[in-house]
């Protein structure tokens, strides 16, 4: 008996040390490590967070009826404080129909097409932020939680694929900067590793507020690339990509960067 | 109607200097962009931002092109009095709102 526990305490023992040791290699970090105090004081204080005005637009969205058959996301979802907690942190998701992962954005298009029977927002439109914000907000705080399914994994590894495919007139690949050179300067700013943790985000350049799709169209012309079109499948693999990337990381929607 | 975000702390004693926060949603935007098509983006922004307490102004600013869009504004407010705070933003096109808020002095 006191063998058993002796051992059981040793196995205690390795187990938090390799624990210990797996979070002390864990050297990912949000853009938020590296932008400045006055930048992260306005995420991190909801009455300065610009975004916050895109989710009280979310949240009257969320309740008012759409199309012809009348319902409002809140008649089947009920209260998204409760119903959509979480959701977030798992898109992109496998969408049976279409036979192909959808971004939360899409998500939300789908469900308005599909059960509420309305036109669908055009991407980028703001009320498709405003609720895509409203509901990411619900998961402010959870890990990254990519789903664990089959159906997903040959799209994740196209998008890892085109992570590491060099693209364009400069002839760069997203992982020579994110992953090669991450936390070097790039002309007056910091290089982020590049981990999805904050979208929709408010962005000072934009002085709106945008998605993960229109930053990486960003990238794309950045390296002088053709920039995919929204909604394009090589984006949502990215996207799917870089969730897996940053799993575990805590959402920070609707996050602010510079 | 632009959506607006005010906080006004609700534990105020009296004679406590409590700051108030707006932000409203506007584009800002300055007259020098040129658009897709060639031509000058016409100046929209907000010129003036008032606050009153009770109607007397206690708190009032000029905005200008270089402000950025959804401007949030801060300011310090001695609570000497409960009273109605109103909040009126005025600007460009005839652009004009008015946001009420309590503030509540213990």
């Amino acid at each position: 008996m006191r063998r058993a526990l002796a051992s059981l305490a040793l196995v205690l023992l390795v187990v938090l040390e390799v624990g210990a040791a797996l979070a002390q290699q864990d050297s990912r970090r949000s853009g938020y490590d590296h932008m400045s105090p006055a930048t992260q004081a306005m995420q991190g204080d909801d009455t300065q967070n610009p975004a916050m005005l895109f989710v009280a637009d979310g949240e009257s969205l969320w309740r008012q009826p759409a199309g012809p058959v009348a319902k409002s996301c809140a008649s089947c979802h009920g209260d998204a404080l409760t119903s959509m907690r979480g959701v977030a942190a798992r898109y992109p998701a496998f969408d049976v129909p279409l036979a192909r992962p959808v971004n939360l954005g899409e998500r939300l298009n789908l469900c308005r097409v599909r059960q509420q029977k309305a036109e669908g927002w055009r991407a980028e439109s703001p009320d498709l932020l405003a609720l895509e914000a409203y509901v990411a907000l619900q998961s402010r705080g959870q890990a990254i939680t990519p789903p664990d399914d089959t159906r997903l994994t040959p799209f994740r590894a196209r998008g890892e694929q085109r992570y590491r495919q060099r693209i364009g007139q400069l002839d760069l690949a997203c992982a020579q900067c994110h992953d090669e050179h991450a936390g070097k300067r790039l002309g007056g700013s910091t290089i982020p590793q590049g981990h999805p943790t904050g979208y929709p985000i408010y962005r000072l350049e934009w002085q709106a507020l945008g998605s993960l799709q229109r930053r990486m169209r960003g990238c794309y012309s950045g390296v002088r690339a053709e920039a995919p079109p929204y909604g394009a499948i090589e984006l949502v693999e990215l996207e799917l990509y870089l969730a897996s990337r940053a799993a575990g990381m805590p959402v920070e929607s609707p996050a602010v960067r510079p | 109607m632009a959506r607006a975000l005010i906080t006004v702390p609700q534990d105020a004693k009296r004679g406590d200097v409590v700051e108030i926060r707006v932000l409203i949603a506007h584009p800002m935007e300055t007259g020098f962009r040129v658009g897709a098509d060639g031509r000058r983006v016409p100046r929209d922004i907000l010129r003036r931002f008032t606050c009153r307490l009770d109607g007397e102004v206690v708190f009032a600013a000029e905005l200008f092109p270089a402000v950025s869009a959804n401007p949030y504004l801060a300011f310090p407010l001695r609570a000497d009095r409960a009273g109605t705070l109103s909040f009126t933003w005025e600007g460009d096109g005839g652009f004009a709102q008015t946001e009420t808020a309590t503030l509540n002095v213990a």
